[in-house]
C-alpha cells in the first residue's frame, strides 16, 4: 500500500494514532506533552473521527492527577481511554497507575520524557519521570525516533488490548517530541488491522456495568491480598511474546521491523552499548560507522523495557560480547547503578542460571548516566563510550556528555569525531533568528516544502531562548537522500544563517560553520559596507574556514514589499536561492505555494505581498566578496560588565554565549542555591525605542515606574549634592512634594534593560499644552542614546536610596522605594511582573516567595540570570519554587518555620533577659515591638543589632548561639504565596483552599492571566465566558470561577480584587492591608497577558475596560473593618457602565470567538455581561452597611 | 397601490427604499426583519480596506508574532487558521445574506487606495453580491497633495473595480469635491454605474481636560438630507448613472424629497439604528400615501420632478440661492432694541 509521507514532530506522529484509536482522551497541560492534547482538542473540535467512526470526546481537567482518575473511570466503564503527559504530570498519576496495572486494565499512554525537578526544574527530556513509574505494573515501551513514536503509539495499544497488561509508551522530550522528521504516515486502515474487533471486545465486555454487576477496587487483608497480587503473573510473563507478536504484525503489513531488544552494529561484536530511546540512534548509527572501519562494536536497543523479556535480551547479543556499557538517561543518586544497568546485570545472571546463556557468557558490564535534560548525546560521545569498554574495569560508573572535575567520573569525548561530514549530498543548516521574526515558522514551512514534496528526507530541531521577550531562536536542519538518523544539534554546518546582525556580537554564530561553508547575513547596510561592520572575530572565521558569504538587507525588502518586519520569507528565499537543496527556479515556486497555502485564507493581500518579497529578494541577495585581510579591530564586546562579580563571569557570561555545556561539574552549587541579581548583568539591549524623560513636563506622579513590567524605568528622590560629578546628559529637578522638601529628583531610564513596550508611555498624563503629542516620557530610537544613558543609569543607581522610614503609603511615594525585582525574563509588556515589582519594593527586604511553577517562576528563577534581586544592606527576597500543584502548602510551611524560628527566638530573648545577658529594656522593647509599619521593622532591625551586640558573635554559650543564629527572626517577615491562576483556579486549589481555611499569616498573590500563558494559552477555570482559550476554542461556554468571594466566605480571610492599570492607588492600597493583615490576605489581580491577543502597549486601557464593564470588578474585603461594625467588603470600582463587548471586542480571545461564531458568542456575550451585573449586584450587597439593610426591612 | 418601482444600477427594485451600508446587516435575523419590513435591497456592512491590509498586521503583530518563540508555547490560541478573520468573515457574511433574502444583496467596500484589497470586489461578486458599493471614504490630510490626485486615484479605484467585476458598481462619495458634475462624468466613464451622495464623515470631538481627540458617532437628522437633495438635483439628468440618496433620510417625506431630486434609491441607516427594521415599512407607508394622495401616477413620475434641469426655480440650487437666502433673512430683535 502506498502511504504519505508526512513532515511532523514526535508529539503530533503520537496523536495522530492516538486520537484515531480512542474513544476518551483526558489530558492537562505540561510541557513537552501539551502539543499532543491541544491537537487531539483541535481534531475533536473540527469533529475527526477515531477508526471506529465515533469523534473521540476531550476533556481537560484540573491536574494530572485529576486526568489519571478520569482516565481511570473511563476504562473501568469500557472505553478506549488515552492521556499525554510527562514529568511532574506522571508522577501525580502513578497512584492511578497502580491501580490500572493492578485491575489488568487495556490502556497506552504517551509520555513525552521530561526531566523530574531536583536540584532544579527542568522542562527538557530525559527518564527520570519513565524510570519513578517502573515499580507500578505499567509497561514500558520506547520509542527512538518520530517515525517509531508514530509506529509504536499503535503497538502499544494492540498490544494492551491483548495483553491487559497496560502501556507507557514514551520518547524523549524535546528530542523526539518537536523534532520535525519526515515519516511515513499509517492509515486507517492499518489501524484497523492492528486493532480487530475481538480484542477491542474482550475490553468492552469487561466494563462495569449494571447490566452484569461485578464489583472492582476492594479492600482485602492478610489472609488474601498477597495471593491475588500474585495472580496477574502470568499476564506479565506473556506480555513480551505479545509485543513481538504486535511488532511482527505491524512489520508484515507497513514493512518496518521492530524487536523487543534491536541489535546494531558487527555480527561478531566485542563491545556493545545497551541503552533506550533516541539516543540509541544515535549510538547504534556510531557503531555502524565505526564497524565499517572494523571495530568490533554493537549496540541494543531497548524496546520493552517492562516486563523485561530476559531471553529475548540475551539473545538479541552477539556472543562474541565482551564488554556491554549500559547507558542510563537517569539518575538514581544512592543506588548501586542507575536502573537500566541493574537489569542488565540482572539479567545476565538470571540467563546464565536458567541456561539461556552459557555459564561462560560474562561479559564484563559498566554503566554510565548520559542526556540528563536533553544534554546533547552525540556520535563523538557514543564513541567515547565504545573506547571506554576496551578498559571495562578501569570506568566501571562514569557519565558521559559533561565534564565531571568533582569526582572524575565523565568520560573524555574526542569532538572532532562526527558522522554528519560522512552523509553524501546532505545539507546541514543553522539558523540564528529572533523568536518574533519568523524564523523557525519559515523554517518548518521549508521542512515541510523539502519533505512532502521531494524525495529527500528532512529534519528540523529547535532550540528556544529562556527569555520570552527579545528571545533568540536556533533552527537545526538537516536534509538529504538518505534516511536521517542524527537526533543531535548540526555542529558542523554547511549552511549558517544569521538573521540578525547584532547576534554576530553576542553569538559565536559562525564556530558551526564547516570549512568552505555558505554564511548569509541578514545586515542594515550596503553590500559594500557588511565587512568592515564585521567584528574581528568573524572577518577572521570567515577568511579561516574560506567561508562562502551572502548579504541581504532583509528589513528593507521586507518594507518595500509591503511586510513591515517580517522577513522570514525573504530569508528563506535565500536559503533556497543559496543552498541548492532544490533547483533556484522549483524551489522558487514551492515557496509561493507554500505562501498560497500558508496564507492563503488571509486574503491575497497578503499572498501578494509575500511573493513580491520573494521577487524581490534575488535582486537583493548580493555575494560578499571579503578582501584578504581582516579589515577592523573591533572586537566583540564582553557580555557582561569587568565590575561583575566573579561567579557571574566564570560562570553565568559562559551560559549567556550559549557555552553553558563547557562548564565543568566544579562551576556549580551542589544544591541548586543560586546568587541574586544577576539579570542586571545580561544587557540584552532588545528595545529599538525607549522613553526619554521631559523633566520639565514631568508632574513627578510616578506612574511610569509603576507600570514598567522590568524596572527599567525608575524615580528617585536624594540630596542636590549627590549630582556632584553627575554625567553631562543626567536629569535632575526639584522634587515637587512636601515630604522629601529639598531633594532632588530623577526618572532615569535603563536603556539596555528596557524591552521597549511603551507602557511608561502610554501611562504618563503630563502633556503639553501647546502640543499634546508630546508628553513627559516618549519614545526615541535607543541606538543614539545607548551610552549616554547606560552612563546615566550607572549614576542613578549610585545615588543614595530613599529613606523608608519617610515614604508615605501612597503610589506616587512607593514607587521611590528601590524595586528588588528587575529586567526579568518576561514578555515586553508583561501584566503580571509590575505587581511583583511593587511588592519587593514594599516589603522585599523582609520577604520570603514561594512560587507556583508557571511563567513567575520561569521568568523568575528561569537560568542563566534571574531577577529578584538584593538591597545595598543585602537584604532582598529569598524566592523558592517548589512545585506547580504545592505551592499554596510550600509557602505555608515556609510561614510556621519562620514562625518557629521568631518564637524560639523570642524564647531565647526572655530567657536571656531573665540571665542579665542582655538589658530587661532592650530585651522588651524587642518582644513588644510594633513591626506593622516601615519605621517600626527598621526600628526593629537596629534593636536586633544591639541585640547582637549584646549576645556577641563567638560565644561559647548554647543559648546565646541559637539566639545569635536566630536573632534575625525578630524582624517581622513576610511571607508570600504566589502563582498563576492555573495553580490557584486549577491544579493547587486544594491546598490553596486548606491553608486560606488556616488562618496563618501569609500573603497569597494569584497573578490572574485567565489562562494558562506558560504552557501555551490553555484555558483555566479563571478563563471568562466568550473567550477562546486551547480546550476552549468555541469560547467558554461557562463563567469565570469567583475565587475572591469563594475566599470571603471563610469571613477570615483578606480579600482583594485587583487591577494596578485601572486604579494603581487600590492596588498598592491592597497589598499594604495584605500584609499587614496578621491572618491570610488573598490577592487576585488581573494581569494583561500576550494570551489575550492585542498589543500589550494597551494593557492599561484593557485593564480599565475589564473594570468598567464589570469583568473585573475591584474589591477589598478586610475582616477587621467587621470589628467596628462596617461590613468587611468594600466595593473600589462602580457598578458596570460600559458594554462588556466593548471591552472583549479589543482582543483577540473573545474576537476569533465572534468571528468564527457569531451567533454563539453574542449569546455567550450577554450571558456574561448578565453575570457581570449580578456579580457587582451580590458584591455590592455584601459591601452594604447593616443600617442600609435596616431601613429596607 | 401606488407604483413605486425604480430602477438603479440596473436592478428593478419595488421601490428605492433600502438599508444603507451599516451594522445592522452583521445580524442575519435582523436582516430577516429588513426583508419583511419590505427592504428593496440589501447593503452590506463595509468591508474596509484596513480589515483587509491591517488586520492580517495585527494578527501578524499579536499573534503570530509570539509563536515559535519559546520552548513550553510554541503558540497561544487554538489552531488560529481555524478562525476566518476579517475578509473571509465578510464574504461569508455576503453568502449567507444572499441565502437568506430574496431582494438583491450589494456589497460595499469602503477604501482609498489602488491596491490589492480591490480584488475583494471580485470576491464579494463571487460570493453573490448583486452589486458592489464602493466607498471612498478620504480625508485629504497632505498639502502636497492635489485636488486631481485625489480624483485620479479615486477614478482609478473605480476603473480597477470595473475591470475585475461583471456586477454594478455604485461609487459612495463625500460632498468634499470642487467640481462634483464633472467627477461624476469621469466615473461613470470610468464605469461606474451609481453615485451615492453622500458620506459622513465622523467628526472627532475634543476632550480638552484630558487633550485628547475623541471618535464621536452621532446620528444624521433630517436636517442633513438638503445637502443631499441639492447635489442630486445637480446631478439629476446629467450623468447617466443612477442616483442614490445617503444620509438624512428619517421619513416618508424625506424619502420623497430624495426621490424628487433624482434619487433612484434612497438609504436609510440612522433611522432604521434608532427605531428599529420596521421603520422602513413605516416610511414606505408614507411615502405611497403622499404620492396616492396627491394622485401621482407613480414613483416615477416624481423621480427628478425637481432636479437643476426640471424644477421651476433651479436658480434655488445655484448660487442664485445664496443671495435670495441672504437678502430674505432680517434679524429678529435689533441691536438696542
Amino acid at each position: 500500500m502506498a502511504r504519505r509521507w508526512i513532515t511532523v514532530d514526535g508529539n503530533e506522529a503520537t496523536a495522530l494514532v492516538a486520537h484515531r484509536t480512542n474513544d476518551v482522551i483526558a489530558i492537562y497541560p505540561i510541557t513537552p506533552s501539551s502539543t499532543m492534547g491541544e491537537l487531539a482538542d483541535e481534531w475533536s473540535a473540527k469533529g475527526r473521527q477515531n477508526i471506529w467512526g465515533q469523534v473521540p470526546t476531550i476533556v481537560e481537567m484540573q491536574s494530572e492527577g485529576g486526568v489519571a482518575g478520569a482516565v481511570h473511570g473511563a476504562l473501568q466503564a469500557g472505553s478506549l481511554t488515552t492521556t499525554f503527559t510527562a514529568s511532574q504530570g506522571l508522577l501525580l498519576m502513578v497512584p492511578n497507575l497502580y491501580k490500572i496495572a493492578g485491575e489488568l486494565t487495556p490502556f497506552a499512554m504517551h509520555v513525552s520524557a521530561r526531566t523530574i525537578a531536583t536540584h532544579a526544574l527542568s522542562i527538557f527530556g530525559d527518564h527520570s519521570d519513565v524510570m519513578a513509574c517502573r515499580q507500578t505494573g505499567v509497561a514500558l515501551l520506547a520509542s527512538a525516533s518520530v517515525q517509531q513514536a508514530h509506529d509504536f503509539a499503535l503497538i502499544a495499544q494492540a498490544a494492551t488490548l491483548e495483553s491487559r497488561v497496560p502501556f507507557l509508551h514514551f520518547f524523549d522530550g524535546f528530542r523526539t517530541s518537536h523534532e520535525i522528521a519526515k515519516i511515513e504516515a499509517l492509515e486507517d486502515d492499518d489501524l484497523r488491522a492492528l486493532l480487530p474487533e475481538s480484542l477491542v471486545g474482550g475490553h468492552r465486555r469487561r466494563a462495569l456495568t449494571p447490566d452484569a454487576p461485578v464489583i472492582r477496587g476492594t479492600a482485602q487483608n492478610p489472609d488474601v491480598f498477597f495471593q491475588a497480587r500474585e495472580a496477574c503473573n502470568p499476564f506479565y510473563a506473556a506480555c513480551p511474546e505479545v509485543v513481538q507478536r504486535a511488532m511482527d504484525a505491524f512489520a508484515a503489513r507497513v514493512g518496518r521491523s521492530y524487536r523487543l531488544f534491536e541489535y546494531h552494529g558487527h555480527p561478531e561484536a566485542e563491545r556493545v552499548v545497551v541503552l533506550m530511546g533516541s539516543g540509541a540512534e544515535t549510538a547504534a548509527d556510531t557503531a555502524a560507522a565505526l564497524a565499517r572501519t572494523g571495530e568490533r562494536v554493537g549496540v541494543v536497543a531497548v524496546r520493552l523495557y517492562r516486563p523485561f523479556a530476559i531471553e529475548a535480551f540475551v539473545r538479541a547479543l552477539p556472543p562474541t560480547t565482551r564488554a556491554i556499557a549500559v547507558l542510563d538517561r537517569t539518575k538514581e543518586p544512592g543506588a548501586i547503578g542507575d536502573p537500566l544497568y541493574l537489569d542488565v546485570v540482572a539479567a545476565l545472571e538470571e540467563a546464565r542460571a536458567t541456561g539461556l546463556a552459557p555459564a561462560t557468557f560474562t561479559p564484563a558490564v559498566i554503566g554510565g548516566r548520559y542526556g540528563l535534560a536533553s544534554k546533547e548525546f552525540t556520535p563523538a560521545m557514543a564513541r567515547a563510550v565504545f573506547d571506554a569498554l576496551t578498559d571495562p574495569a578501569s570506568r566501571r560508573r562514569f557519565t558521559v556528555g559533561i565534564v565531571d572535575d568533582v569526582t572524575h567520573q565523565s568520560l573524555p569525548v574526542d569532538e572532532d569525531f562526527d558522522l554528519d561530514r560522512t552523509r553524501a549530498g546532505a545539507v546541514r543548516a543553522v539558523f540564528f533568528g529572533l523568536g518574533s521574526d519568523g524564523t523557525v515558522g519559515a523554517n518548518k514551512n521549508s521542512i515541510k516544502i523539502i519533505g512532502e514534496e521531494t524525495d529527500l528526507h528532512a529534519q528540523g530541531y529547535f532550540v528556544y531562548d529562556s527569555k520570552k521577550s527579545g528571545a533568540v531562536t536556533i533552527s537545526h536542519l538537516r536534509f538529504g537522500p538518505e534516511p536521517i538518523r542524527a537526533p543531535y544539534l548540526v555542529r558542523r554546518a554547511s549552511f549558517v544563517a544569521c538573521h540578525q546582525f547584532d547576534f554576530l556580537d553576542r553569538y559565536d554564530v559562525v564556530e558551526l560553520a564547516e570549512p568552505g561553508a555558505v554564511l548569509l547575513l541578514n545586515a542594515p547596510f550596503a553590500p559594500d559596507r557588511v565587512w568592515d561592520e564585521l567584528p574581528l572575530e568573524v572577518q577572521e572565521q570567515i577568511l579561516e574556514k574560506q567561508l562562502e558569504c551572502y548579504t541581504i538587507d532583509a528589513y528593507q525588502v521586507a518594507r518595500d514589499a509591503g511586510m513591515g518586519s517580517r522577513i522570514n520569507t525573504i530569508m528563506q528565499t535565500c536559503f533556497f536561492a543559496i543552498s541548492g537543496v532544490l533547483p533556484r527556479e522549483e524551489a522558487i515556486a514551492r515557496i509561493k505555494q507554500a505562501i498560497r497555502k500558508t496564507y492563503g485564507r488571509r486574503g491575497e493581500h497578503v499572498v501578494e505581498a509575500n511573493f513580491a518579497a520573494v521577487d524581490q529578494t534575488l535582486a537583493h541577495l548580493h555575494r560578499l566578496t571579503p578582501p584578504g585581510t581582516t579589515t577592523t579591530s573591533r572586537r566583540r564586546p564582553p557580555l557582561v560588565a569587568p565590575a561583575a562579580p566573579d561567579f557571574v563571569q566564570r560562570v553565568t557570561a559562559t551560559m549567556l554565549a550559549n557555552h553553558g555545556d563547557r562548564l565543568p561539574v566544579s562551576a556549580f552549587p551542589v544544591d541548586g542555591t543560586w546568587p541574586v541579581g544577576t539579570a542586571k548583568w545580561e544587557k540584552r539591549n532588545i528595545a529599538t525605542e525607549i522613553p526619554v524623560w521631559d523633566e520639565a513636563l514631568c508632574i513627578q506622579c510616578n506612574k511610569c515606574a509603576m507600570v514598567c513590567p522590568h524596572a527599567a524605568i525608575r524615580a528617585k528622590v536624594y540630596p542636590a549634592d549627590g549630582l556632584d560629578g553627575r554625567p553631562e546628559t543626567f536629569k535632575a529637578v526639584d522634587w515637587k512634594g512636601g515630604e522629601f522638601k529639598g531633594l532632588k529628583y530623577t526618572i532615569q531610564v535603563a536603556p539596555e534593560d528596557c524591552t521597549g513596550c511603551t507602557l511608561c508611555a502610554m501611562v504618563c498624563p503630563a502633556k503639553d499644552k501647546g502640543n499634546p503629542k508630546h508628553r513627559a516620557l516618549d519614545m526615541h530610537t535607543q541606538r543614539p542614546l545607548r551610552d549616554a544613558e547606560r552612563e546615566n543609569f550607572d549614576f542613578f543607581l549610585g545615588l543614595p536610596e530613599v529613606d523608608r522610614a519617610a515614604v508615605k503609603p501612597d503610589i506616587k511615594s512607593v514607587q521611590l522605594l528601590e524595586p528588588l525585582f528587575e529586567f526579568s525574563g518576561a514578555c515586553a509588556g508583561c501584566g503580571e511582573t509590575p505587581y511583583l515589582k511593587l511588592l519587593t519594593q514594599l516589603f522585599g527586604d523582609r520577604a520570603l516567595i514561594a512560587n507556583a511553577t508557571g511563567c513567575s517562576s520561569i521568568y523568575g528563577g528561569n537560568l542563566p540570570t534571574t531577577p529578584y534581586a538584593a538591597n545595598r544592606d543585602g537584604r532582598g527576597p529569598a524566592w523558592s519554587n517548589s512545585l506547580f500543584e504545592d505551592n499554596a502548602e510550600f509557602g505555608l510551611g515556609i510561614r510556621l518555620a519562620v514562625d518557629q524560628h521568631r518564637d524560639q527566638a523570642q524564647a531565647l530573648v526572655r530567657r536571656l533577659a531573665a540571665r542579665g545577658a542582655i538589658g530587661g529594656e532592650l530585651a522588651d522593647a524587642i518582644l513588644d515591638a510594633d513591626q506593622a509599619g516601615e519605621a517600626g521593622v527598621i526600628a526593629q532591625r537596629a534593636r536586633v543589632e544591639a541585640l547582637r551586640r549584646a549576645i556577641g558573635g563567638g560565644a561559647e554559650d548554647e543559648e546565646r548561639q541559637r539566639l545569635w543564629t536566630l536573632a534575625d527572626y525578630l524582624v517581622r517577615k513576610s511571607v508570600w504565596i504566589v502563582g498563576g491562576d492555573g495553580w490557584a483556579y486549577d491544579i493547587g486549589y486544594g491546598g490553596l483552599d486548606h491553608v486560606l481555611s488556616l488562618g496563618r499569616d501569609v500573603n497569597i498573590l494569584v497573578l490572574d492571566t485567565e489562562v494558562y500563558s506558560n504552557t501555551g494559552g490553555q484555558q483555566s477555570k479563571a478563563t471568562p465566558m466568550a473567550a477562546a482559550a486551547k480546550f476552549a476554542a468555541a469560547g467558554k461556554a461557562v463563567g469565570k470561577k469567583d475565587l475572591g468571594l469563594m475566599a470571603t466566605a471563610y469571613g477570615h480571610v483578606y480579600v482583594a480584587q485587583i487591577a494596578f492599570g485601572a486604579k494603581d492607588a487600590q492596588t498598592v492600597k491592597a497589598f499594604q492591608e495584605a500584609e499587614a493583615y496578621p491572618g491570610t490576605s488573598l490577592l487576585i489581580a488581573y494581569s494583561h497577558c500576550i494570551a489575550h491577543g492585542y498589543d500589550l502597549a494597551r494593557g492599561l486601557e484593557q485593564q480599565k475596560g475589564a473594570v468598567d464593564s464589570g469583568h473585573w470588578p475591584l474589591f477589598r474585603f478586610d475582616p477587621r473593618r467587621t470589628d467596628a461594625g462596617e461590613p468587611a467588603m468594600v466595593l473600589d470600582s462602580g457598578p458596570p457602565r460600559t458594554p462588556l463587548g466593548s471591552y472583549a471586542r479589543q482582543e483577540a480571545r473573545y474576537r476569533m470567538v465572534e468571528q468564527a461564531y457569531p451567533e454563539r458568542f453574542r449569546a455567550l456575550l450577554a450571558e456574561a455581561e448578565r453575570d457581570a451585573k449580578a456579580r457587582y449586584a451580590q458584591y455590592a450587597a455584601l459591601a452594604a452597611k447593616p443600617e442600609a439593610k435596616g431601613d429596607r426591612s | 397601490m401606488m407604483d413605486l418601482r425604480t430602477t438603479y444600477l440596473g436592478l428593478e427594485l419595488e421601490h428605492p427604499l433600502m438599508p444603507g451600508a451599516s451594522p445592522l446587516v452583521d445580524d442575519l435575523d435582523t436582516v430577516r426583519r429588513l426583508e419583511d419590513a419590505g427592504a428593496a435591497a440589501i447593503v452590506m456592512h463595509s468591508l474596509f480596506e484596513e480589515q483587509i491590509s491591517r488586520e492580517v498586521e495585527r494578527r501578524h503583530e499579536h499573534l503570530e508574532a509570539h509563536e515559535h518563540v519559546f520552548a513550553e508555547a510554541l503558540s497561544y490560541f487554538p489552531a488560529p487558521d481555524e478562525y476566518a478573520l476579517g475578509p473571509d468573515r465578510y464574504l461569508e457574511q455576503v453568502r449567507l445574506v444572499k441565502d437568506a433574502v430574496s431582494v438583491p444583496v450589494i456589497g460595499s467596500l469602503n477604501g482609498t487606495s489602488p491596491e490589492g484589497w480591490l480584488n475583494y470586489a471580485r470576491l464579494i461578486e463571487q460570493a453573490g453580491a448583486d452589486a458592489i458599493e464602493l466607498n471612498f471614504y478620504y480625508v485629504a490630510t497632505d498639502p502636497e497633495e492635489t485636488a486631481t490626485q485625489v480624483e485620479d486615484r479615486l477614478v482609478e479605484i473605480v476603473g480597477h473595480v470595473r475591470h475585475r467585476v461583471r456586477v454594478p458598481i455604485a461609487v459612495k462619495l463625500s460632498p468634499f469635491f470642487t467640481s462634483l458634475p464633472h467627477l461624476a462624468r469621469r466615473l461613470a466613464d470610468a464605469g461606474a454605474d451609481g453615485l451615492v451622495l453622500f458620506n459622513r464623515f465622523y467628526q472627532p470631538d475634543i476632550d480638552p481636560e484630558m487633550l485628547e481627540a475623541v471618535p464621536h458617532l452621532h446620528f444624521s437628522t433630517s436636517d442633513e438630507l438638503l445637502l443631499r437633495v441639492r447635489w442630486l438635483a445637480i446631478l439629476s439628468g446629467r450623468v447617466r448613472t443612477s442616483l442614490a440618496a445617503t444620509g438624512g433620510v428619517h421619513t416618508g417625506l424625506d424619502a420623497l424629497k430624495a426621490v424628487m431630486a433624482g434619487a433612484h434609491a434612497v438609504q436609510l441607516v440612522a433611522a432604521l439604528l434608532q427605531r428599529g427594521p420596521a421603520h422602513l415599512a413605516a416610511v414606505r407607508r408614507d411615502l405611497s400615501h403622499w404620492l396616492e394622495e396627491r394622485e401621482y401616477e407613480s414613483l416615477r413620475q416624481a423621480q427628478g420632478s425637481m432636479s437643476l434641469e426640471r424644477s421651476p426655480d433651479p436658480e434655488a440650487f445655484e448660487r442664485g440661492n445664496y443671495m435670495r437666502a441672504l437678502q430674505s433673512w432680517k434679524p429678529r430683535v435689533r441691536a438696542g432694541s
